[in-house]
């Protein structure tokens, strides 16, 4: 393959096909974490659950959830984050679970910290979300915020989202259950869920 | 303002600084909506998305070492007591970014069905034989040069219900991170001349030809092994870092 470092002249890309039906073979392995968080690591704990529904409202029971988030100071585990705050190896910030026939899935987590935008801002604090599924050709990315987060009106990211569609990125507390938050994907119909061009 | 003080907030702006990745070009990606595969029609959103200028969240992503790896993660024939049936292969390449700098250390994951065409999995009731000493999962890391290699067996096709008399060409899929959440990358590999190709609405998704040879392997006959594999390379190619670094402030 030619060798290129021109903006002009840079490569294809190699395009996105779906995940299919049977990614449980592999992707339920190793790197498949429910718990982003062993016992000790900084934060507010928080037990997250996400759902996944399709156009008629019906559950999406094959679907691949991925998070990725900051740690409790708003710092990502990773070498391009040259903030000052210390990291803690025990918490890689990425979990992965598989949506069941309810199209429910689980992980447990600590709510993160608020990270740098563009410019002077920060950002409200946010998990990114990658949704992979059969019928879904490249990955879906959307974000998880977290309703009534004082943070929420001033973050740059959802300033770029219509104003009534910025609830479809909010995660709701369970009522009667601190700690508990649960989140609604739709991927199409009325209720779409904002997803992003990055 | 003190000079400390200044100093703390200078380091927070410059910390802010992020180098944005190529956005990815009309025509190399499947789109959404896309009729001829079905599952789009519930699956696929409607309103336009949201074009996100890149923040630390998205230019940052996981990090997977060495302790994830078994030692016949990346030889899918050597996972059970006997030799899996089947035509045995090897697949090969490199990982690059789209200035073509190699990706070192990434994580790939690949699963495929067996050579009659079957997933180990519960829900393919396709009447095809399980084989036992087949599970079709593997893990490696790039090397250094960004370079990987897995040891299998050609997949067989599949029938699938899409359309009438459906059915899926070979194909190995692929699961890559790279350096980024914005680069993770799902995908499938499939084999050069095979004459399924033409009539997937999978690999057909991709608007264009180019980018669609992109996912066609190539059989080598220097990475093929006398008396023993046909060796098949694929390269693939990830989103890279605009060439200019730009100041987050502007």
């Amino acid at each position: 393959m030619k060798t290129t470092g021109s903006k002009k002249q840079s490569l294809v890309p190699t395009p996105s096909q779906t995940v299919g039906p049977y990614f449980a073979i592999c992707l339920e392995g190793p790197c498949c974490v429910k718990n982003l968080a062993p016992n000790g690591v900084k934060g507010e704990r928080m037990r997250l659950t996400c759902v996944v529904f399709d156009r008629a409202g019906k559950p999406v029971p094959d679907s691949l959830i991925e998070i990725w988030q900051a740690n409790a100071d708003g710092k990502y585990h990773h070498p391009s984050d040259r903030q000052p705050q210390s990291i803690d190896s025990r918490f890689g910030g990425f979990g992965r679970q598989v949506t069941d026939e309810k199209g429910v899935c689980e992980f447990e987590t600590i709510k993160p910290g608020r990270v740098p935008g563009r410019g002077d801002t920060l950002q409200a604090p946010h998990l990114e979300v990658a949704v992979f599924a059969r019928g879904i050709l490249k990955q879906l990315v959307t974000r998880i915020y977290f309703s009534g987060d004082g943070a929420n009106g001033e973050c740059p990211v959802l300033r770029l989202v219509p104003k009534v569609r910025r609830r479809t990125l909010m995660a709701q507390p369970v009522p009667g259950q601190p700690g508990s938050w649960r989140h609604e994907i739709h991927l199409s119909g009325a209720e779409e869920t904002v997803f992003f061009d990055v | 303002m003190r000079p400390a003080m200044g100093r703390a907030l200078n380091h927070r702006k410059n910390s802010n600084r992020v180098l944005p990745y190529r956005r990815t070009k009309q025509g190399t990606q499947p789109p959404y909506l896309y009729p001829p595969y079905r599952l789009t029609l519930p699956r696929s959103p409607r309103q336009p998305l949201v074009v996100l200028p890149h923040t630390l969240s998205e230019v940052t992503g996981p990090v997977f070492g060495h302790n994830a790896m078994g030692e016949t993660d990346n030889d899918l024939t050597r996972q059970h007591a006997g030799e899996p049936l089947g035509e045995r292969i090897t697949v090969s390449g490199r990982v690059l970014d789209d200035n073509g700098r190699p990706v070192p250390d990434t994580l790939i994951e690949i699963w495929q069905c067996n050579a009659a065409g079957r997933y180990r999995h519960r829900i393919d009731q396709h009447d095809a034989p399980l084989d036992p000493n087949f599970s079709g999962a593997g893990r490696t890391l790039t090397d250094n040069q960004g370079r990987y290699r897995f040891v299998t067996i050609k997949p067989g096709p599949y029938p699938w219900e899409n359309h009438q008399n459906a059915w899926r060409p070979a194909h190995i899929h692929f699961s890559l991170f790279g350096t980024a959440f914005l680069t993770r990358l799902v995908t499938q590999m499939y084999f050069p001349g095979d004459p399924l190709l033409p009539f997937d609405p999978i690999i057909n998704s991709v608007p264009q030809e180019r980018a669609r040879q992109r996912l066609i392997s190539k059989f080598k006959w220097s990475r093929t092994e006398p008396g023993w594999a046909l060796g098949f390379h694929f390269d693939i190619v990830l989103r890279g870092h605009e060439e200019t670094p730009f100041e987050n402030d502007r």
